[in-house]
């Protein structure tokens, strides 16, 4: 159930709170910011509250986050709204995120979808009955030469192919750890077959070099 | 090609290690203390004598844009790193991020030097979970070893600190407005300038905004010379540049590559060129998708530099190249970035709340055949209307594709709309009679 807005003043929490590790961790956040600008805190601590609240944000999760970088609920609402990784409904344990923008598109990313929905049997914005997965599609991640590619939870996966992105579903189904990043075995970003920059190339070369003679002042 | 020892960017495919002492190893870190010590205005002049360019996007000249900060005020100054790498074809500074986050470290303490911060933070998208959790360890290890904070005999003693902050999935908070917004815990809905960001940016005060890559470059230009940065590449378009080789090509990645080669040459020798070979090329957005897309007789002979790219009525933007092949349906692939726009547009302004929906709606209709010929002038029209009507750039960035598009390819959808079968080529020809 979607969540209501409301313009009600003083945060309600409920009895949501937070663990030891939690709050330890958002003293290290809001110490980032000065002593008058707690509301700079509000993105990072969504994001603390919805890990704590199994992937989605409540009422009283919201709140929380209002009353802890005292500002007004309807403030927080605004940006837990606004935001695409704050979810205001429950979520799967999993939320498969699928980059459908152009240059994944343009290497599969719509085989992709086609593999998930029909694997999981649910369609784009859907979760599964046992609440072990949802589907999306999302905009572009920022790992383009590695396309197509999906986002689950926190972690990326790489140069995807239909059959590999399959047996990760399974495999994350099965509560196994897997290993995320490159599904190929390919160095980074670097081209399939290795660099044509950087080969055999030292990197410590440009080390210990003294500075160019900059006392001749610049005109 | 750039030779191997002219790239800044050593680490570049994480083969190494991207922790404080691998990163001193490659040089990174190296006579810091010597570079702080030249002094304020001596930095701000390298750095304008190097003619670096903003790595971002504009393209604007990084020593003008901190000259701008004040040199006395009784505000605090502050440095924010764009590390809201969002857009579509772009992905260099994820590299930067994951395997190379000293460079980053080190260029924002000498850009705060230079315009007088003392506090730096890294706004990095939220997606980026893995990169920030490098950034944070890399700014704990700099702080650890005296490089940051207030006792820093490795620096001259330049009290400098930097936050990380992750944000949460809105590609608006790369507008630099928006991102202060975000930092301030708001929507990321830009501002209207001026004021200016030198002026009054974050929580009021004197603030500059910089891309990562921009910032990355930054110690070893002062570390290896300006005169070695302006012996490479073109006039007003000097040093090297990351670029994101994707879409259909043999082998897409990365590479930093001189500024100025040959969009051809970049291809052959990086990434494998065209799928299908040179003929088989139909067109490539050359700097991510916000600018307009250019033909294959375009990309024959054009050199990757912001100017070179400008006269061609495109843009270097962020590198990033996408190539389409002859099997791509390119109102298809257009009408995807439309899609992007719309998701990403803010809705503060209306002609780009409104008309980028419009344009993706139109598109996709297009794409499908379900449209009338006088439509295409139509969406040439609305692209105009939201084209300079908006608070930010991202009402022209939706529409600039639309306009390339149909600049280059109107015969195509001509063809699509009257129900037609037309081949691509035989179309371009007639179209230029």
């Amino acid at each position: 159930m979607a969540i209501q807005v409301t313009s009600r003043p003083t945060p309600q929490t409920g009895d949501f709170s937070v663990s030891e590790t939690a709050a330890a961790r958002v003293e290290v956040i809001m110490a980032r910011y000065p002593e008058d600008r707690k509301a700079s805190g509000i993105i990072p601590l969504l994001d603390i509250a919805q890990r704590e609240n199994g992937g989605w944000l409540s009422k009283e999760a919201i709140e929380w986050v209002a009353l802890t970088t005292e500002s007004a609920p309807i403030r927080v609402y605004e940006v837990a709204s606004f935001y695409s990784m704050f979810y205001t409904e429950e979520v799967g344990q999993h939320v498969v995120q699928v980059c459908r923008t152009t240059p994944c598109w343009l290497r599969g990313s719509d085989t992709l979808t086609h593999a998930a929905e029909k694997h999981l049997g649910i369609g784009l914005g859907q979760t599964t009955e046992d609440k072990m997965f949802t589907l999306i599609e999302v905009e572009c991640l920022g790992a383009c030469v590695n396309a197509p590619m999906v986002q689950i939870n926190d972690n990326y996966y790489e140069d995807l192919e239909a059959d590999a992105f399959k047996r990760i579903l399974d495999d994350l189904a099965a509560g196994k750890q897997i290993e995320y990043g490159n599904m190929t075995g390919r160095i980074g970003s670097a081209p399939v077959g290795g660099p044509q920059a950087l080969k055999d190339f030292d990197p410590a070369v440009n080390a210990g070099k003294p500075l160019p003679d900059y006392s001749v002042p610049a005109e | 090609m750039l030779a191997d020892q002219d790239r800044i960017f050593t680490n570049l495919y994480g083969q190494h290690d991207w922790r404080l002492r691998g990163a001193q190893a490659r040089g990174v870190w190296d006579n810091t203390k010597a570079m702080v010590t030249l002094g304020r205005d001596r930095v701000i002049d390298l750095v304008k004598a190097s003619d670096l360019r903003g790595r971002g996007g504009a393209g604007f000249p990084t020593g003008l844009k901190w000259s701008f900060m004040p040199k006395e005020s009784a505000l605090p100054h502050y440095l924010v790193v764009n590390a809201d790498e969002s857009e579509p074809g772009t992905c260099k500074d994820r590299d930067i991020l994951r395997f190379d986050p000293h460079r980053l470290l080190e260029g924002m303490l000498l850009a705060g030097f230079g315009m007088g911060a003392h506090t730096g933070y890294i706004y990095i998208r939220g997606e980026f979970y893995n990169e920030a959790s490098n950034i944070e360890q890399a700014i704990l290890e700099a702080r650890e070893a005296g490089l940051l904070g207030d006792k820093s005999e490795a620096t001259n003693g330049w009290n400098f600190d930097i936050h990380l902050h992750r944000g949460a999935g809105a590609y608006i908070c790369g507008e630099e407005t928006a991102l202060l917004e975000s930092l301030e815990g708001k929507k990321g809905q830009p501002r209207l300038k001026p004021p200016f960001p030198a002026g009054s940016g974050l929580y009021g005060c004197p603030t500059t905004v910089n891309n990562v890559e921009t910032i990355a470059v930054v110690p070893d230009i002062l570390r290896r010379g300006v005169d070695w940065w302006t012996g490479l590449g073109p006039e007003r378009n000097r040093g090297t540049k990351l670029f994101c080789i994707s879409g259909h090509v043999e082998r897409p990645c990365n590479v930093e590559e001189e500024m100025g080669i040959p969009l051809r040459e970049l291809l052959d020798k990086h990434a494998g060129g065209v799928t299908g070979g040179w003929d088989n090329l139909l067109a490539v957005i050359p700097g991510g998708s916000s600018v307009p897309c250019i033909t294959q007789d375009v990309c024959a002979d054009i050199n990757m530099d912001f100017d070179s790219l400008r006269a061609v009525k495109s843009g270097l933007g962020t590198a990033a190249v996408i190539v389409m092949d002859k099997s791509t349906d390119i109102i298809q692939a257009i009408g995807r970035l439309a899609h992007f726009y719309k998701h990403e547009s803010c809705g503060q302004c209306t002609p780009c709340r409104e008309g980028t929906g419009w344009m993706h709606r139109v598109l996709e209709r297009m794409a499908k055949g379900q449209a009338a010929v006088e439509e295409i002038d139509m969406l040439l029209e609305v692209s105009y209307q939201i084209e300079g009507h908006t608070i930010c750039a991202l009402g022209d960035a939706a529409a600039w594709p639309v306009q390339g598009l149909i600049r280059n390819f109107r015969p195509v959808m001509e063809a699509r709309l009257s129900g037609k079968k037309v081949d691509v080529a035989e179309a371009m020809a007639v179209a230029a009679e």
